[in-house]
């Protein structure tokens, strides 16, 4: 077996480094394009956006070379220690975080703030691996599934409360890595399940969509019994009961949740993206502004610098959140297909390299990287382009934000790490 | 199954939905997105100058002049001492509110007219003071200005374009100016020039951050071209004059060119009176009045029986069409018998009675028999009536009546000329020359406009040809080339059969119903007409004074003038229609009236029929003046 050298470079996967410089160069420029103003065209004034943002792209460079210069092995053992580090940075925003924008989600440090939640992400990935990879861990075991449950939804609980529904919503990516490392698919099945009978339940009438679903249930039972016979019957009969009154309570309280938990704007996002409301002025906004943005890019884009819509700050957030409807204007169907083939790239690149680790730490961290970051932009573009409903996360690589660029650095550069050294005994 | 099978295949297909959706947005629906036209660009238009009418002989009239309007935005605006700006633009404090609520109502970050066309003398003294008051501030237009109060029917006017064309026609914005009538819309084009655009670069502020795409789309305004109409307008002036105080319509034609010289219409109006201010209170007076109609364009739109004139047509018609000739003649006692019962006989005053009567003295006495039994052969020709008016229809076609003439003003009727199916559905075929002896002398179901009559009577001075009426003549001083209006229509009647024709209208002001109206010097050729009316009051049948019908040309040998006149309830056709006629001539012809008939203008400036009129249309809802 061969020991670790010395050189940090040696064995990382170059071509998941030159993604993510792509990303975030590209990403860079398009923040340049959607904040510059007439006055001020100096790239290196840290008063702007832009400016601000190269300063977070340089000082991520010592963040690598730190995270590379670690030896795998601190990662694995480390991991728990920097989860209850993570835990208790999101408890002590309670008493000690900065409002913005409605969310104590910040730690002020004179002129500038951190957000915690963007840094958990990876150090919940590095806990969930850590537990998955223990060889006693058997997912098949619910005991075990309420663990890792909890320690998956312990920071998403957190940031609820913050409230930040919207960066906590991306904890459920961690399904993909459970399901990876054996939990079955009913959860997502079932769970895919819920989530379109809740549309429906908004969609139409509940009452006749409870009625649609009773008929449905019954024809699926009396065709099993009529091809196996009344034994099925007799044997499962509570379990016949259950599934109609879970179906019975689940479109009851969908209907109660949507109308009287629900807050007017969750409810306002909702109905513009399923079409029940038009609004072009204030709800819908942004989704409207976003959508006409992209689609006035046409095949080839404006060109760089060149997007008048872009440049009259017509799309709220348009640095951060709605940075890929610049992409859309700018560089037309070109730029944002290559754009979303780069992150389908990095995608693959990530789980076939996860797939290849015989460590089944790295695996499984590179699982919880890959589905963060596919959660990340499948909200944040499916919001940007219409398909979902206005949920504010970022881009990863892309969006400006300091918080954001560090936390995808480390998770991304944290698997680099322990890719370059899969092959090495631990 | 592969453990990162399920992974993958998400991905692919996120990314295949997410590249399906850019698909849709950015290429399927790329041409949904205006890259002009949207709120990220604003278009600030230049507006040139609108192009300048003159008449045939340079005089200039319509010309612009600027008006003021005071604009408000409401959110720039500061407290202001509203007592001394309301004694500055003369309104009260009441008006001041309202006016700023409405202003505030339209929306707060735009500015908006506060009030418009401020007096001249009134912005002068404002524009010193209006640094006060933020949030108010001037903006020019330009309007029109007319220095001679004539023809406001063939100039028109412009107005603010209606939505529903600002939205079909990419030109206009709602708010801008478009002619609305006469030359002012069939000329718009012309006129109106090309706005210059600048696009500018806005925020979502609605502020305007810079030019867009450095103003390689913007464009200079391009002045609009001036025009030179046909229009004589001191003979416009003149005829307008004349009748005053009458209701009617003069169209006085070149025959040489077509070019008309002068277009009346009684009463109108004084172009100014649909500019500035008063505009709107104007309007209504003027567009409401459905009794006198000043809007109404009687010149091209009235249409009315011919009468007598049209017997020339009759005439005309029966010598190509070889049924009559100069020596035919036929007998007339006290009128023309078409039937057996006691009521089918059309009565006549040539006074002529028993002794045969041919073509010239037929129509220098007007002779209704002579006409009616011409008529009777054109129809009856070939024993088939229904081909026989076919034929007539089709000659009577040739000189541009029973359809629009194709002027370049946007008004006009039709008439009618009827045919033989006109009569077959009528009469289910059973019809003869008889049926409908009336089109004989211009009173059956023929129907004509006075420009259609000036146009026919100018054929008739060019003796077979005529070209098509127009009022316009030069655009920027270049004379025009439409063919429409420089190419000669030919009539179906041969040139040699105008000459008796025009002979016996020489005689008609010779020794005819014209006589009196004779004018020395100047050989007058014409045809006097009355045509009844009738008129419905409590279901009974009443008959009005008659209209009063000439046509003429002059002079005789190279006719310079030709021109239809009609008054309404003027009676025999000699004693108004006539000495209009013979004063219009000799104005046109020599540029004065001579001391001899010096009393005749004065008679016909102060006759009114006003009286006439107050008694006809007390019961103005009961009206269906249409003759018999």
């Amino acid at each position: 077996m061969r020991q670790e050298r010395n050189n940090i470079f040696e064995n990382i996967d170059w071509i998941l480094v030159f993604l993510f410089f792509a990303l975030v160069g590209f990403g860079w420029m398009n923040i340049y394009a959607a904040s510059k103003t007439e006055e001020n065209h100096q790239i290196l004034d840290f008063s702007t956006k832009y400016g601000k943002q190269i300063l977070w792209i340089i000082l991520s460079i010592p963040i690598i070379i730190i995270i590379l210069f670690f030896n795998s092995k601190f990662y694995e053992q480390f991991s728990s220690v920097f989860y209850m580090i993570s835990i208790f940075a999101l408890i002590l925003l309670f008493p000690l975080g900065k409002e913005i924008n409605g969310a104590k989600s910040w730690f002020s440090f004179g002129p500038m703030s951190l957000q915690p939640s963007e840094f958990v992400k990876a150090f919940t990935a590095l806990a969930v691996a850590k537990l998955l990879s223990d060889r006693q861990y058997n997912l098949g075991l619910v005991k075990n599934q309420i663990k890792a449950f909890i320690i998956v939804f312990t920071p998403a609980f957190l940031i609820t409360l913050q409230p930040d529904a919207g960066s906590a919503l991306i904890y459920v990516a961690f399904f993909f890595v459970l399901n990876r490392e054996g939990l079955t698919l009913n959860y997502i099945i079932f769970g895919s399940i819920f989530i379109i009978l809740f549309i429906l339940t908004i969609l139409f009438n509940y009452i006749s969509v409870l009625l649609v679903l009773l008929i449905l249930i019954s024809i699926v039972i009396f065709y099993t019994v009529y091809k196996d016979g009344k034994r099925l019957l007799r044997f499962n009969w509570h379990k016949i009961l259950a599934i109609y009154i879970v179906s019975t309570l689940f479109i009851f309280g969908s209907n109660y949740t949507y109308n009287n938990v629900f807050k007017q704007h969750h409810r306002d996002r909702f109905e513009i993206l399923l079409g029940l409301k038009t609004d072009k002025k204030n709800i819908g906004y942004n989704s409207y502004q976003s959508e006409l943005t992209i689609s006035s890019g046409g095949f080839k884009g404006k060109g760089y610098l060149k997007g008048n819509i872009t440049k009259g700050d017509f799309v709220p957030e348009q640095h951060t959140d709605y940075i890929f409807s610049t992409v859309g204007e700018e560089w037309g169907f070109l730029g944002s297909s290559l754009v979303i083939i780069t992150f389908m790239l990095m995608l693959y690149r990530i789980i076939y390299l996860a797939e290849s680790h015989s460590n089944k730490f790295g695996r499984i961290y590179g699982y919880g990287v890959a589905s963060i970051l596919f959660f990340h932009v499948i909200v944040n573009i499916g919001m940007v382009i219409g398909l979902l409903p206005t949920v504010g996360i970022p881009l990863p690589f892309f969006s400006y934000g300091g918080s954001s660029l560090w936390g995808f650095t480390i998770l991304l550069f944290i698997f680099i790490r322990l890719d370059a050294h899969k092959n090495y005994d631990w | 199954m592969q453990k990162g099978f399920l992974l993958y295949l998400l991905i692919t297909l996120v990314g295949l939905v997410f590249i399906g959706r850019l698909f849709q947005l950015q290429i399927l629906r790329s041409d949904s997105y205006d890259p002009i036209h949207n709120s990220a660009v604003k278009i600030k238009y230049d507006y040139p100058e609108r192009g300048y009418v003159y008449d045939r002989n340079g005089k200039l009239l319509v010309a612009n002049q600027l008006s003021y309007d005071v604009m408000v935005q409401p959110n720039q605006v500061k407290p202001l001492d509203t007592l001394e700006f309301c004694s500055l633009l003369k309104i009260n404090k009441k008006d001041f509110l309202r006016r700023y609520k409405k202003a505030e109502n339209y929306a707060s970050y735009l500015p908006s007219v506060f009030l418009k066309q401020l007096a001249k003398g009134d912005y002068a003294f404002l524009q010193e003071k209006l640094h006060k008051y933020n949030g108010f501030f001037i903006q020019k237009r330009i309007i029109r200005e007319y220095p001679i109060n004539a023809a406001a029917n063939v100039l028109g006017y412009i107005g603010e374009v209606n939505d529903a064309l600002a939205k079909k026609n990419n030109y206009y914005q709602p708010g801008e100016l478009i002619g609305k009538d006469g030359i002012e819309r069939q000329y718009e084009e012309y006129l109106r020039g090309k706005k210059g655009k600048k696009y500018l670069q806005r925020n979502n502020l609605n502020k305007v951050t810079g030019s867009y795409l450095n103003g390689k789309l913007d464009t200079l305004p391009k002045n609009g071209m001036d025009l030179t109409l046909t229009l004589d307008i001191e003979l416009q002036r003149y005829a307008q004059k004349l009748m005053s105080g009458k209701r009617g319509g003069i169209v006085a034609i070149e025959p040489l060119t077509g070019e008309i010289l002068a277009l009346v219409t009684a009463p109108t109006y004084d172009p100014n009176m649909l500019v500035g201010r008063k505009r709107s209170k104007n309007s209504t007076l003027l567009f409401n009045d459905k009794i006198s109609k000043p809007s109404y364009d009687r010149g091209l739109l009235a249409v009315y029986p011919p009468g007598s004139p049209f017997k020339m047509m009759n005439a005309l018609i029966g010598l190509q069409e070889n049924v009559i000739n100069e020596q035919t003649s036929f007998k007339c006692y006290h009128g023309f018998k078409y039937g057996k019962r006691k009521n089918e006989f059309m009565g006549c005053h040539c006074g002529i009675v028993g002794r045969p009567i041919k073509l010239k003295t037929a129509i220098a006495r007007s002779c209704n028999s002579y006409f009616s039994n011409t008529y009777k052969r054109i129809v009856e020709k070939n024993n088939n009536p229904s081909e026989g008016l076919d034929n007539w229809q089709k000659h009577v076609f040739s000189f541009g009546l029973g359809n629009y003439l194709g002027y370049d003003l946007p008004a006009g009727q039709k008439g009618l000329i009827p045919n033989g199916k006109y009569y077959d559905s009528r009469y289910r075929y059973s019809w003869n020359g008889s049926t409908n002896i009336s089109n004989a002398i211009g009173q059956g179901e023929v129907l004509t406009t006075p420009i259609q009559l000036a146009n026919f009577t100018a054929a008739i001075a060019n003796k077979g040809y005529f070209f098509t009426p127009h009022v316009l003549k030069e655009v920027d001083k270049k004379p025009i080339e439409n063919p429409k209006y420089t190419i000669a229509k030919k009539t179906t009647i041969d040139e040699k059969h105008f000459l008796p024709v025009i002979e016996a209208m020489h005689e008609v002001f010779k020794t005819g119903t014209g006589r009196w109206s004779q004018v020395k010097g100047i050989e007058i050729c014409g045809k006097t007409g009355t045509s009844e009316n009738f008129v419905r009051i409590d279901g009974k049948k009443i008959q009005l004074p008659d209209h009063s019908i000439l046509v003429a040309f002059a002079p005789k040998e190279n006719p310079k003038i030709a021109l239809a006149i009609f008054v309404e309830n003027g009676g025999y056709g000699s004693t108004i229609a006539a000495p209009i006629t013979s004063l219009i001539i000799e104005k046109y012809l020599t540029g004065k009236i001579s001391k001899a008939n010096k009393y005749r203008e004065q008679k016909m400036l102060d006759l009114s029929l006003e009286s006439i009129y107050d008694k006809l249309y007390q019961k103005p809802k009961e009206i269906a003046s249409r003759t018999k």
